[in-house]
């Protein structure tokens, strides 16, 4: 007696029982098939960033799991929301986080970060419509290495 | 609504000619205390030569469990190929408690057979014998399937040597990144590209079935949800919203993709139906709600919430979105990754401010830690519930790492450039 199942054709198996032999041990037969992968290829977009001009700072850090302004923060940002009521150019306000924790939670922090800095800015008079917030998360590090002075770093908002 | 469009996929010779065994090496750092003596005899190939060595890959199989000792060949006073040929005093007086013969034959329509059989020394009997088929450029797969056999015969647990990882590989250079989604066999070997970006890639989760794979990419410039078909690489782009777009997460059933999205402010689940392309809104917080896992019952969704006023993890009734707090140990309790037995909860926990591996009982709520390394994250449960596979770092590279639940076992699986993270293991693929 056979019996076959034909499964799946990535992946590795299609199994036939056979039925008995001479030996009281059942024997059986496994079939491998193939489960060669193919790529896919896309062109990734590199965003182009035009620079803020004016020498004020633009990044501002934050505490560990928090998203809470500084004060040395909230003096920064009302310098940059004087310098974008004078044009009209759009912002974008990119949400970061130290590479500790789980990376989508920091995804959500780093946009959480991103979204107090547009509140802020928002609350200043800087039209909502004009500031876009993206989080990466812990997936672009400013500063490299695993200690309190990179993490320090990479716990920020950067304003472009 | 949904956004939908098939991307036209070029593609490409893979690298797995020239890499056959892998980017990544395995190392077992830690063993089993008590580990089943077995002796592989070495297969008879006759006149078939393989490039890959078919006993080996089962014997590096067997060690890397950690629950065996492997008896090296050279002790061996004869190298039998079927039970018949088989002088059990020999093998007694070498302690072994398990003996595997076995031989190759080519079939009529050019495959290759390997009949093979597991001896116990202690009650002197065959315990099975068994035939395993494959055309020559799957010998891998064969030796796997060997293994799976031994294993599951042995401990009476399914082997899960003949399943696969998903993985992200990052390589910098300056400011230049290039993200790789990888696909390796179980060991290691076999690497595969499914995608490759200068932008991030994140969060690899399989379909059920084995045969696709959901992620985010941010090729777009901002993350966006795909699914991808691995044998045909055929993929298509599930979500662009504004905000997060994350940490997708395939139903049981394979229906339903649950996500994370913040188009309504602030980041909460999501169900996706495949089908319908429907979306539905699970939890409705100002906090932050991300890393959703179903339960194996498809009836409950586990996830991360900082609701409390820590990342700590909850699980939901999703017909009656009741919500239930199930870590309170730690101030850092994050995605979760439940076993197969719907009891076994692995996630990142933070204990005296270094992140582990840790699992939780659900039944007994007894937390046990299993890793001692310190930036340990994204645990993945193998399908039989035996092994976890996790992302850490050593000498400041991003590594893989697999312990066993109970943390009596573990190894290393680095690669030889760049960083490894977010490991997802595979359902079983048979």
């Amino acid at each position: 007696m056979k019996t076959r199942m034909n499964l799946s054709a990535s992946l590795l198996a299609l199994a036939v029982l056979t039925g008995c032999s001479s030996s009281p041990v059942v024997e059986n037969t496994t079939e491998i098939e193939n489960t060669a992968v193919k790529t896919a290829q896309v062109e990734s977009v590199d965003v182009e960033i035009v620079p803020v001009v004016a020498d004020i700072p633009t990044v501002f850090y934050f505490a560990f799991d928090k998203a809470l302004l500084t004060s040395e923060s909230q003096a920064d940002l009302l310098e940059n929301a004087v310098v974008l009521a004078g044009n009209s150019r759009l912002v974008r306000l990119e949400g970061h986080a130290d590479e500790r924790g789980t990376r989508e939670y920091n995804m959500a922090l780093g946009e959480r970060r991103a979204t107090t800095v547009k509140e802020f800015l928002v609350m200043q008079g800087v039209a909502a419509s004009r500031i876009e917030v993206i989080s990466f998360g812990e997936e672009r590090a400013a500063a490299y290495g695993s200690d309190d002075d990179a993490w320090r770093l990479n716990r920020r908002v950067e304003l472009k | 609504m949904i956004f939908c469009r098939q991307i036209s996929i070029l593609l490409m010779v893979l690298l797995m000619g020239s890499n056959a065994y892998g980017e990544l090496v395995i190392r077992v750092t830690e063993g089993n205390d008590q580990p089943t003596i077995i002796a592989l005899s070495p297969f008879d190939l006759g006149d078939v030569r393989f490039d890959d060595d078919i006993t080996r890959i089962v014997e590096a199989d067997l060690r890397r469990s950690g629950l065996f000792e492997l008896i090296p060949r050279r002790d061996m006073l004869a190298f039998p190929s079927k039970p018949s040929d088989v002088y059990y005093r020999d093998w007694r007086l070498l302690g072994v408690e398990y003996l595997v013969v076995g031989s190759m034959s080519l079939l009529p329509d050019g495959r290759y057979e390997l009949e093979f059989s597991l001896l116990s020394l202690n009650s002197q009997k065959v315990q099975f014998t068994h035939k395993v088929r494959a055309v020559a450029s799957q010998v891998r797969n064969l030796a796997h399937s060997v293994s799976d056999k031994i294993y599951e015969s042995i401990t009476g647990i399914r082997g899960a040597f003949s399943t696969r990882l998903a993985y992200v590989s990052v390589i910098r250079e300056g400011d230049d990144f290039t993200y790789r989604l990888q696909v390796a066999d179980a060991d290691g070997a076999r690497e595969s590209l499914m995608l490759e970006s200068n932008q991030p890639i994140m969060s690899p989760s399989w379909s059920p079935d084995g045969k696709e794979l959901a992620y985010v990419s941010f090729e777009t410039g901002r993350p966006a949800i795909y699914r991808q078909n691995l044998s045909s690489a055929e993929r298509q782009q599930l979500t662009q919203f504004k905000g997060l777009n994350g940490a997708p997460s395939w139903s049981p059933d394979g229906k339903k993709l649950a996500m994370v999205l913040s188009k309504d402010g602030n980041p909460e689940i999501y169900s996706l139906d495949l089908a319908s392309e429907k979306f539905t809104r699970l939890t409705r917080h100002f906090a932050i709600d991300t890393e959703p896992a179903w339960m194996p019952d498809g009836k409950h969704l586990l996830f991360t919430s900082d609701r409390g006023g820590s990342p700590q993890i909850y699980k939901m009734n999703i017909a009656k979105r009741s919500v239930e707090r199930l870590t309170f140990q730690g101030s850092y309790n994050a995605r979760a990754n439940i076993a197969p037995d719907g009891r076994t909860m692995a996630m990142v926990h933070r204990s005296s401010d270094v992140f582990h591996i840790a699992v939780l009982d659900l039944k007994t709520r007894r937390l046990i830690e299993l890793t001692e390394t310190t930036l340990d994250e994204s645990p993945s449960v193998a399908p039989n519930g035996a092994m976890l596979m996790y992302a850490t770092k050593r000498n400041n590279r991003g590594i893989l790492a697999a312990v066993s639940v109970d943390a009596g076992v573990k190894y290393n699986l680095p690669a030889k450039q760049g960083d490894v993270r977010e490991p997802a293991w595979s359902p079983f693929l048979q």
